[in-house]
């Protein structure tokens, strides 16, 4: 140990020998704080860990990271509202991250490139049914395929999808970006048996030697509100005329249309019809703002040309023409009639007034219980017939692709406890990362990088897709606006800003430790951590 | 300036480091294997600015000298803290004479290495606002004007604090040291004393004059860099917080430095030959109620009868050093 710095002539001793730790009374410690958007997602995604991987341009590792949870993510990238968005703490500085069109760029790279998932668990010698080749049914025969069960996958309809296919319109969802995320499920071993409707749900498992069924038939019955009508009236609801798009022949609905509705099935119903020639006008009882459509997804029609009419009912429909009464907001914001009507000329009109589910193939299976027209499920999925589990449009939640997947998601792991005989915890959330444990002078400022639109003069004429992705350079600076709420994305702020150099740094991807023989539990490194990931806990003992 | 033009929008430019950067545009405080010129042990106070400042700066010049650098340090806490016997802090030849002679000092261990002919070994000379304005201020400026070539760094506490937190000739108007005590009609240090040395130094027409805070890293090691690519007298004034004698929580010691540029009270700007050449510019405004307020120096000014008037007269001073400075970005000099 001779080896002395340049010009060092004595042996001093180190100030090392004095553990300065002993001084403290706190001490600080990394934590992993749950991210808002991670909490928000319904698909259960950990957003800010893929985005971690995004950042820094590993975009397969970003994907895999999205697909240990959801199996769609370029279906995701189009269709889901987002949540996340909204729950995104940069939202408070400048614009939420737009993560929704980050993930979009990950999923379509993932189709260009060919990323497979591999299937490595061993197999489990177990079966399951899942009826239903919606998002929910999907992605339960996914995950239970990961988890090394046997599925099969049965649906009425001659292609898997579900809503996405046969509902969410094509200039939102092109069909090759679903069919590709669908053939990559199959890929895995999932066997599908299409154009098979299940009507008896005991005999259907018995046929294929099923241990557990999980149940995703949705709800794809257009609900008829009673709308007095002549004979001659042309009426068809949403649901069975977004259907009928996939068809070879899509329904004739001539030009004048009245689409009867104010959600974003209203709005598919009247924006098809816009790209089919048609003039559509949607009628809706309440105002604007109550309409239960997504914000962005009435804009974009009402850009497209397409009229509404709020605050008005229809009262009566005839050939070629309506009848609409002007409705009146009370003191309690219900609409009330007024008495003033008028007529509006409609070759057809597209009722968008809800779905409900079709149940028939769990009638009189004991222990299912059904109440509002939705099955009734546990938090562990199964209804109340053991093995039986159920999830998506046809049990009580909200009603969206991604939701729709987190119950697959969800249901699988709850699935695959029961046939091993064990219960699934579900990992106890950690703590909320608040908004105040950040410290936001270390982000610069960055406005978030929008999706460019099609002229939406250009778009009301055809189906291509409306929103148009982010090439990879938007991808990257967007995925880097992440402010990684709650958890370390290693800027070796902990590691400067100490004092006593008590943070010892372990190199890319291994983050930081603390030297307790040093740390004098000043608490700067807490303070001055950008995104909350430290904090300080009491000394042991 | 001081910050690189990358914006990676996360914190690329603002925080330590980034696992995004390039190795080449990372600062010397995010390496692994910096110097830790001033390593663990020392016995500085809980979240010590001084402490922090030192190894910011001293790391820095090292990196800039590929490690050929001899520090000479004046009496305070600094070198109190960092040496007792037979310990030191220290990973570099370090000297420590007396509390007012570091820059004569240091000016003599420049010239024994020029007489030596070893003039790749750099000088940087090291005291705190005491040793510097006050006591050591001859010494400094008998240093500036023979332009020998040493880099002297004032950390400045605002204080002599070593000795128990008296009045220094840059102890800010209305703090309370245990020498301007919060009593009377106008409680702590008087309003219309102080040395603004910087400018004193810009007055000799030093070739480099520089200041910075331990809130902006990255200012601070481009501002070492700066000065070492710069033969002759050059100074550095550093602002670093002392919890113990501001009486402010440990934790914030580096958000203080930062208030303290976001308010004006402290302007960050580097000048040559006597001009000033560039400013760092405030980016979040803040009232100087939001710097004063978490120090216990000042919480007089928050009760007593006077404390209005006195913040009053902070705020123009503040006030004035936007104006001065152009620190909003808004014509002043750049
Ligand atoms: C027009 C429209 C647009 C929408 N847009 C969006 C959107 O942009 N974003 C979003 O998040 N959500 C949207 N939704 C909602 C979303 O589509 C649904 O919440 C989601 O598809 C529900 O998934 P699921 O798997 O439960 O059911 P579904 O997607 O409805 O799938 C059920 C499947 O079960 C099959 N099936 C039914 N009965 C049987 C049976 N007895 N035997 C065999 N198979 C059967 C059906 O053929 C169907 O394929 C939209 C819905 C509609 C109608
Ligand atoms: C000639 C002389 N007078 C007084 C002292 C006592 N003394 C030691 S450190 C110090 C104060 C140092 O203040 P400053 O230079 O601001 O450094 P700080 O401790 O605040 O970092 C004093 C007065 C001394 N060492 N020598
Ligand atoms: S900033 Fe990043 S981690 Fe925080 S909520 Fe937004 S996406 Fe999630
Ligand atoms: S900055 Fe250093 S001394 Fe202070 S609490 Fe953090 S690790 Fe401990
Ligand atoms: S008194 Fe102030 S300058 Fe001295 S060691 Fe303590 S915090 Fe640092
Ligand atoms: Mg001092």
């Amino acid at each position: 140990m001779m080896e002395k710095p340049f010009a060092i002539t004595l042996d001093a001793g180190s100030s090392r020998a004095n553990h300065t730790g002993s001084w403290r009374n706190e001490r600080p410690g990394y934590v992993r704080n749950l991210p808002p958007c991670n909490a928000a997602c319904p698909a259960a995604e950990d957003v800010q860990g893929w985005l971690f991987h995004a950042e820094g341009g590993d975009y397969e590792a970003a994907w895999r990271a999205i697909v240990r949870d959801n199996p769609f993510p370029a279906v995701m990238g189009r269709v889901c509202y987002h949540p996340c968005e909204t729950a995104c703490h940069r939202g408070h500085l400048d614009e939420a991250v737009g993560i929704n069109a980050v993930e979009r760029f990950l999923g379509d790279l993932a189709i260009e490139r060919g990323w497979g998932i591999p299937v490595e668990a061993p197999a489990s010698g177990r079966s399951v049914l899942v009826v239903g080749a919606g998002p929910s049914g999907l992605s339960a025969a996914y995950h239970l395929r990961l988890l090394g069960h046997a599925v099969e996958v049965r649906d009425a309809a001659p292609a898997a999808g579900g809503m996405m296919r046969y509902g969410i319109p094509r200039y939102r969802l092109p069909r090759p970006v679903l069919d590709a995320e669908i053939a990559r499920i199959g890929a895995m071993g999932v066997r599908f048996a299409l154009g098979r409707s299940v009507t008896d749900l005991a005999a259907a498992m018995a046929e294929g030697g099923h241990d557990a069924a999980f149940l995703a038939v949705g709800a794809g019955v257009g609900r008829k509100a009673h709308v007095p009508a002549g004979a001659a009236a042309r009426i068809i609801d949403a649901v069975s005329f977004l259907h009928g798009m996939e068809d070879d022949e899509p329904p004739r609905i001539g030009r004048r249309v009245v689409v009867y509705g104010g959600g974003d099935t209203a709005v598919d119903a009247a924006r098809t019809a816009r790209r089919m020639g048609a003039e559509p006008v949607i009628v809706y009882r309440r105002t604007r703002q109550r309409m239960p459509a997504h914000d962005a997804e009435v804009e974009e029609a009402l850009e497209e040309g397409i009229l509404a009419r709020w605050l008005s009912t229809i009262t009566q429909v005839e050939a070629g023409e309506v009848t609409v009464e002007r409705m009146e907001l009370d003191a309690e914001g219900f609409p009330q009639p007024t008495g003033e009507t008028e007529t509006l000329a409609a070759d057809t009109v597209i009722l968008a007034l809800g779905q409900d589910c079709d149940l028939a193939l769990v009638e009189g299976l004991d222990g299912i219980e059904v109440e509002d027209g939705v099955v009734s499920v546990g938090p562990d999925m199964m209804t109340g017939r053991a093995g039986i589990f159920a999830g998506g449009d046809m049990v009580p939640a909200e009603r969206t692709v991604t939701t729709a997947v987190g119950h697959g998601r969800s249901a699988a792991r709850h699935v695959d406890a029961w046939l091993r005989g064990t219960a699934h915890a579900p990992a106890a959330r950690p703590p909320a990362a608040g908004f105040d444990a950040l410290e936001t002078w270390y982000y610069e400022d960055a406005p978030h990088a929008m999706r460019p639109r099609l002229e939406a003069a250009r778009r009301a004429s055809t189906f291509d897709e409306v929103v148009s992705g982010l090439d990879e350079t938007t991808a990257l600076y967007e995925a880097r606006r992440c402010l990684s709420c709650g958890n370390c994305f290693e800027c070796d702020n902990c590691y400067g800003v100490c004092p006593d150099n008590a943070i010892v740094k372990l190199g890319p991807g291994r983050g930081y430790r603390i030297d307790l023989d040093f740390c004098k539990g000043c608490g700067i490194c807490v303070q001055e951590c950008p995104c909350g990931a430290m904090a300080m806990g009491p000394e042991p003992g | 300036m001081g910050t690189q033009e990358i914006r990676y929008f996360q914190v690329g430019s603002h925080a330590v480091g980034n696992r995004l950067l390039d190795p080449g545009q990372r600062t010397v405080q995010s390496d692994p294997e910096r110097a830790n010129a001033l390593t663990c042990g020392h016995r500085a106070c809980q979240g010590c600015g001084e402490a922090l400042g030192a190894r910011y700066v001293v790391d820095a010049a090292l990196r800039a000298t590929a490690g050929r650098l001899v520090a000479v340090n004046a009496t305070g806490c600094l070198e109190v803290f960092s040496t007792p016997y037979p310990e030191t802090s220290w990973q570099l030849p370090w000297l420590h004479s007396l509390f007012g002679n570091a820059p004569a000092v240091a000016t003599g261990v420049a010239a024994a290495l020029r007489a030596q002919g070893r003039e790749d070994v750099r000088v940087l000379a090291q005291g705190g606002d005491g040793g510097t304005v006050d006591i050591g201020f001859g010494c400094l400026s008998g240093m500036f004007e023979r332009d020998d070539d040493v880099l002297y760094v004032c950390y400045d506490n605002q204080g002599y604090m070593n000795t128990g937190v008296q009045r220094s000739g840059a102890t800010p108007p209305g703090a309370r040291t245990a020498t301007t005590e919060a009593v009377g009609d106008a409680p702590g240090a008087p309003f219309g004393q102080g040395k603004d040395v910087p400018r004193i130094a810009m007055a000799h027409g030093v070739r480099y004059v520089a200041t910075a805070t331990v809130a902006d890293l990255r200012d601070l090691e481009a501002k070492v860099e700066r000065a070492m690519e710069v033969r002759g007298a050059r100074y550095l004034h550093v602002l670093v917080p002392c919890p113990l004698g501001w009486g402010s929580p440990a934790a914030l010691t580096v958000r203080i430095a930062r208030l303290a540029t976001q308010t004006g009270l402290f302007p960050v700007y580097e000048a040559r030959d006597g001009e000033v050449t560039g400013v760092t510019t405030i980016r979040r405004p803040a009232p100087v109620e939001e710097y004063l307020r978490p120090q216990k120096r000042f919480a007089h000014l928050f009760s007593h009868p006077s404390g209005p008037a006195a913040l009053a007269r902070i705020q123009e001073a503040a006030d004035r050093n936007i104006r001065r400075y152009g620190l909003l970005g808004d014509g002043g000099p750049s």
